[in-house]
């Protein structure tokens, strides 16, 4: 049949990957979806996009909001987009890739690390100290450096 | 949505048990949230709140498993406040009121712990929830130490922080062992696997925790074994209802609204 030739610009997983690169998550935009690990699987099919995401958190308020934003994303790709979020795979904080720890320390926050590892991501100092385990998001908790004198932010190990 | 494929008993049983650890969840979170603005410190605000979001987090998924069992077009939120008082399963433990802080500490000492012993009981004899509890183990682990860290810290305080400590223990004793109460139609879901012990080990195994905890700060509690589920979720205080009245206020304001 000649759908074949009104079918837009071929795609597939690697380049909804791409895509998925330019959605941040909406807490900390510093990092993707993809660096945060959160991508469980893409599937490309002729009539429609799957993607399945594993939430950070069960009850991380902003899935409907990544889901909107995938979906938007992907729209150039024209077929419909679903996008599922599961525990099949629990995420965990060591599903973030070293590109998102990167991006992590340098938008000032640390990234997950056992609380003796955790380094200031303003001056690199060891000597740190997590005031308490809970923060303004539910990944991240709050630390305080005795080096650089600043307060910041840490994310949770899970 | 997941298809649920269990003979209508085991069935029955299974969503009277998500039933009521949605309603656990539920009731802990609205009441903790309650502390949002007024904690006694900054980082408990920032600390409460966010426990209290864990939890209703916890909740909505545990009310979509739910629905996705009783298949009716029910939602999560049609569960969560489309409901009397007196249909909801939260344990007893969770009827009381806020209260003062150490009461807030001491619920949240006895209901952590308790629940992380019904945690693991579960097992993945329906998937669904089997994946589901083992992403939440991971996050109540933070709850766990921070009611841990507080327990020990005003037992360790002595003067008046010690007293309202310990008094509070004293005072929700009796009704904490609900959270451990036997559910209905236990027999299925342990053939079924979604159990992988019976509540009473579960109960058996939190009292020797709890004791293991508190004997050493020289706290001792009497925890006695707890009525069936039946008895032990039913017949609600009006601290409850009063909470309900707060909680489904906005909802039965505009009833269909979406917001």
């Amino acid at each position: 049949m000649s759908a074949v030739a009104t079918r837009p610009a071929p795609a597939d997983e690697d380049a909804v990957r791409e895509i998925l690169r330019g959605v941040a998550d909406p807490e900390i935009p510093a990092i993707s979806i993809v660096d945060l690990g959160m991508v469980e699987r893409i599937e490309v099919g002729p009539d429609r996009i799957e993607v399945e995401l594993l939430p950070t958190f069960v009850g991380c308020p902003a899935q409907e909001l990544i889901r909107s934003t995938v979906i938007d994303a992907l729209a150039p790709l024209g077929r419909p987009t679903v996008v599922g979020f599961s525990f099949r795979v629990p995420w965990t904080s060591d599903r973030i890739t070293d590109i998102g720890r990167r991006r992590l320390t340098a938008a000032g926050f640390a990234p997950p690390a056992d609380p003796a590892a955790v380094r200031c991501p303003y001056c690199g100092s060891s000597q740190v100290v997590m005031d308490s385990a809970f923060g303004p998001t539910q990944c991240r908790s709050l630390f305080y450096c005795r080096g650089c004198r600043q307060p910041f932010e840490g994310f949770k190990v899970l | 949505m997941t298809v649920v494929r269990f003979a209508p008993s085991t069935s029955t049983a299974l969503a009277e048990l998500l039933l009521s650890m949605a309603d656990d969840e539920f009731v802990i979170g609205f009441s903790d949230s309650e502390w949002t603005g007024i904690a006694p410190i900054l980082e408990e605000d920032v600390a409460m709140s966010s426990i209290a979001q864990d939890e209703l987090g916890h909740a909505k998924a545990l009310y979509e498993l739910l629905a996705s069992v009783h298949n009716d077009g029910r939602d999560a939120d049609a569960l969560a406040y489309d409901r009397e008082p007196e249909a909801y399963r939260h344990a007893r433990l969770l009827d009381h009121r806020r209260g003062d802080w150490a009461l807030a500490i001491a619920r949240r000492f006895l209901y952590d712990t308790a629940d992380a012993a019904r945690l693991a009981s579960i097992g993945d004899g329906w998937p669904p929830l089997g994946e589901l509890i083992a992403k939440i183990r991971r996050e109540e682990r933070y709850h766990v130490m921070h009611a841990l860290a507080w327990a020990d810290r005003l037992a360790r305080a002595g003067g008046e922080a010690r007293e309202r400590f310990v008094a509070a223990l004293e005072a929700l004793a009796p009704d904490a062992p609900t959270v451990l109460a036997t559910p209905e139609g236990e027999a299925a879901l342990l053939e079924a696997g979604i159990l992988t012990r019976p509540m009473s080990a579960a109960f058996e195994g939190w009292r020797t925790e709890v004791a293991g905890i508190l004997v050493p700060l020289g706290i001792t509690l009497r925890l006695e074994a707890p009525a069936d589920a039946a008895a032990a979720r039913t017949g609600h205080s009006d601290d409850f209802r009063w909470l309900w009245g707060e909680f489904t206020s906005v909802r039965r304001s505009d009833p269909g609204a979406t917001w």
